[in-house]
């Protein structure tokens, strides 16, 4: 039993289950979606929505 | 080494004070986090960037009227408007001045709209040397920004462009007369 | 494909990393024209710091303004960009033990970055272009301003596209085992941040270059600022990644440093490329039609979490240095930092560098980002003053140290005049401390950014800034130092590009003294755990409680000020 978690770390960390930060770390692909994702609903779409639905001025 | 790969493993809980640093670090960015929203429903200073769609010609056919309801005085050819307390005050940007001079009273709420007929400009107040006052909105051609301001001092305030907006950008100056 | 030969690569000398042939032509050519364009900006920014010194006032406004538009273009996006360029052929290959993905894509990269820089400067050095950088419509340029900054963007997109091509085919060919290095990593970070910036160039120019040859309305002013500014920031968020980057580098090749636990660093620029994009708000704090909500979420980058991801770096880069000299039996409080080698023009760099972008930009960033803090700041002199401690005393710097091994390891040049290199990064640092001091002094008091004098000279109405003169002495004089910093490090590469020692066949010569070089090299051939025994960064702990202390001290005095200005909502 006290040897089992020594071995899962060496036979493991090649092809034992990942853990899914390390997963999301080495996916470029995942990173570059989530990167350009998050920032432009976040900061531009959102700014875009606000800018367009501005209503008209009355000028009181 | 940070120019090799490196092997499975290598994801595990960082410790000693590295761990500590790490949490002092999060607590401070709470801190920060907390700041903005506090300071915006507690504090008296805020850019709520209300603003409306607008013409610049419109726009000024509104100033023009309001300088002529206004009118008390002329300074180097600029009418001085005095604003009605409480009420709205407007205030253009344009190649190179901000006009008409207005004049508001201490302690009492205006509705300060600021749009432009041409370029972007900077909204820049300024205190006399010593006072510590400035502050800065932007002006855009299109948006009738208003601004719902209480001057807490009196005085003279020249406004200055801080927003580059063409060859003579630099002499672009207004004013704003606080009475007691 | 992926495979490097011996016709395709050869053999570091000095690192036995393989190094692809074409990587290496490209690495070079970008390094060259990006020090190119540092001319420009240095020769423009002696013209500026002269002006801005009012006893001088070397410029008229016409010209200040020009100067100004090609310091801003030349710094920031070209010098920086061709850089950026450099890094990620070097990581997208020699790091990897790769070859170079895509000539097309490469060629293209270098082929229209060049056509655009050279575009934007003609335009702007014959009177086409007097818009500064940022461009805001509806100030209008010529078009090829437009079209060369949409071609110079293009470019560089391609040069990413080949990178991440890179990344593929190393992965896919099994060129390296396990994860990337993290050099590697950071480098990615840089390049996910550029994809986003240059989408959002594309969407703010492509309109505005159609409107410039008549196609078009002229865009709307505000929507035009909303997407710049996810060019304009975001540009130089791709400088703090490739920084950090390459302080993890030198911190390797100067003392051979380990970081003390991968997963932190990484998740540091995972938060990088999450968040960090949305500072582009910081420029948009007080302007109409975009809500408080809106404005505090995204300039506080979700729960300043990139501030956090600075603050780790922030520590686990000295934190490394520290543990690496400990190991090599540097002990004390601070005696490791006493026995680092400050006369290795890379190691300066990189801690002066570091010094410069933690306590003065980091801590005015966060300061003038905060929205409501932003109304006593905007577009005043604060601003450059934060920026130059980011993106000159801070990445420059680190590009400049970076040169100091690029040039003998890809070029195989060594340096001449080995004295002069080694102080230059201390001459640098001092003059853009002292410049950004003075702007930021000068723009407490109201100093506006882009203006060529605080007199008003010839305005209708006077205003009066001269409690300022004093500051503006400081912006001059430490402009000057800066930018004599910036020419020296300037003629020593290019006559050790052109005319130095070739160093083929054998090392580079150390920087070093052969006592700490052999330290550093056998460090570097061992294989040592630095969170060991008795390696604890304790000197580091306490640089950086200083560093909070002061970050707390600035922010709240900041707080301060803001309280005593007129109420406004």
């Amino acid at each position: 039993m006290a040897d089992q978690p020594h071995v899962a770390v060496t036979e493991g960390a090649d092809d034992g289950p990942v853990h899914w930060l390390q997963k999301l770390l080495d996916n470029p692909w995942l990173l570059l979606f989530l990167g350009v994702v998050v920032p432009t609903l976040s900061y531009t779409v959102w700014g875009w929505v606000e800018l367009v639905l501005m209503k008209k001025a009355e000028l009181p | 080494m940070s120019i090799f790969a490196v092997p499975a493993g290598w994801l595990k809980a960082p410790h000693g004070a590295e761990r500590t640093w790490l949490a002092i670090a999060l607590l401070w960015c709470l801190v920060l986090s907390v700041m903005m929203p506090y300071w915006h429903l507690k504090g008296k200073q805020t850019s709520s960037g209300e603003a409306y769609d607008v013409e610049p010609g419109e726009f000024n056919a509104r100033v023009e009227k309001f300088v002529r309801d206004g009118k008390v005085d002329v300074r180097n050819g600029i009418p001085v408007v005095e604003a009605p307390p409480g009420g709205h005050a407007y205030l253009i940007g344009r190649s190179w001045t901000w006009y008409p001079i207005l004049k508001l009273k201490k302690g009492v709420e205006y509705k300060l709209h600021v749009s432009s007929l041409d370029f972007q400009h900077g909204f820049s107040l300024q205190g006399k040397a010593g006072q510590g006052l400035n502050m800065n909105f932007s002006v855009l051609p299109g948006y009738d920004h208003v601004l719902t301001i209480t001057p807490t001092s009196a005085g003279e305030f020249n406004i200055i462009c801080n927003e580059f907006c063409g060859m003579g950008h630099e002499k672009m100056t207004g004013l704003i007369v606080v009475e007691e | 494909m992926g495979i490097l030969t011996s016709d395709n690569s050869r053999v570091c000398d000095t690192t036995g990393l393989k190094v692809c042939l074409q990587s290496e032509m490209l690495i070079k050519l970008n390094a060259v024209v990006a020090v190119v364009c540092l001319l420009i900006g240095v020769l423009a920014a002696f013209g500026l710091a002269l002006t801005r010194w009012e006893t001088i006032g070397l410029l008229d406004p016409l010209m200040y303004y020009r100067f100004t538009t090609v310091h801003g273009l030349n710094m920031l996006i070209f010098w920086i960009l061709f850089m950026e360029m450099a890094i990620l052929y070097f990581a997208g290959t020699v790091l990897l033990n790769n070859r170079n993905a895509s000539s097309l894509l490469s060629w293209g990269q270098f082929g229209l970055m060049l056509i655009g820089m050279g575009m934007v400067n003609y335009s702007v050095f014959t009177g086409r272009a007097d818009v500064m950088m940022t461009s805001y419509v509806p100030l209008r340029a010529e078009h090829e301003f437009y079209l060369g900054t949409i071609l110079f963007a293009v470019g560089a997109l391609l040069g990413t596209t080949n990178f991440f091509a890179n990344l593929y085919v190393a992965k896919r060919d099994k060129t390296y085992k396990g994860s990337i290095p993290l050099v590697v990593f950071g480098a990615l970070a840089a390049a996910i941040i550029a994809v986003f910036t240059i989408l959002h160039g594309a969407v703010a120019l492509v309109p505005t270059w159609l409107w410039s040859i008549g196609m078009m309305e002229a865009p709307d002013a505000g929507w035009y600022r909303l997407l710049w500014w996810g060019l304009g920031h975001p540009s130089q968020q791709i400088n703090v990644c490739a920084m950090v980057a390459v302080w993890y580098l030198l911190g390797t090749l100067t003392v051979g440093a380990k970081p003390l636990n991968q997963a932190v660093c990484r998740t540091a620029f995972l938060l990088y490329i999450l968040f960090i994009n949305r500072a582009s708000e910081h420029h948009l704090l007080v302007d109409p039609g975009l809500s408080a909500e809106h404005k505090m979420w995204n300039t506080s980058y979700a729960l300043y979490l990139a501030v956090l991801a600075s603050m780790i770096h922030g520590f686990t880069v000295p934190a490394s240095l520290e543990v690496a000299q400990r190991k090599k039996g540097h002990g004390g409080l601070f005696g490791w930092l006493a026995k680092a080698p400050w006369g290795d023009p890379g190691f300066a760099a990189l801690f002066v560098s570091l010094v410069i972008f933690g306590f003065g930009g980091g801590i005015t960033g966060v300061t003038l980002g905060t929205h409501q803090i932003n109304i006593v700041a905007h577009n005043t002199l604060r601003i450059p003053g934060h920026f130059h401690m980011t993106v000159a005393g801070g990445t420059s710097l680190a590009f400049m140290g970076l040169a100091y091994y690029v040039v003998p390891l890809i070029f195989r040049k060594e340096y001449s005049f080995r004295g002069l290199a080694r102080i230059q990064p201390y001459i640098f640092g001092l003059g853009i401390s002292i410049m950004a001091i003075g702007m930021t002094l000068a723009g407490s008091l109201g100093v506006p950014r882009r203006h060529p004098d605080i007199d008003f000279t010839d305005a209708a109405i006077k205003a009066d800034l001269s409690a300022a003169s004093p500051f503006m002495a400081l912006v001059g004089i430490g402009g000057f130092i800066a930018a004599t910093g910036a020419l020296i490090f300037i003629l020593l590469t290019v006559h050790a590009v052109f005319l130095g020692a070739s160093n083929k066949g054998r090392a580079m010569t150390s920087w070093q003294k052969p006592e700490q070089d052999k330290l550093t090299r056998d460090l570097m051939s061992t294989n040592w755990n630095p969170e060991g025994a008795g390696l604890k960064p304790s000197g580091t702990s306490v640089l950086t409680l200083l560093l909070l202390a002061a970050f707390a001290i600035y922010y709240f005095a900041n707080w301060k000020a803001l309280a005593d200005v007129w109420h406004v909502s």
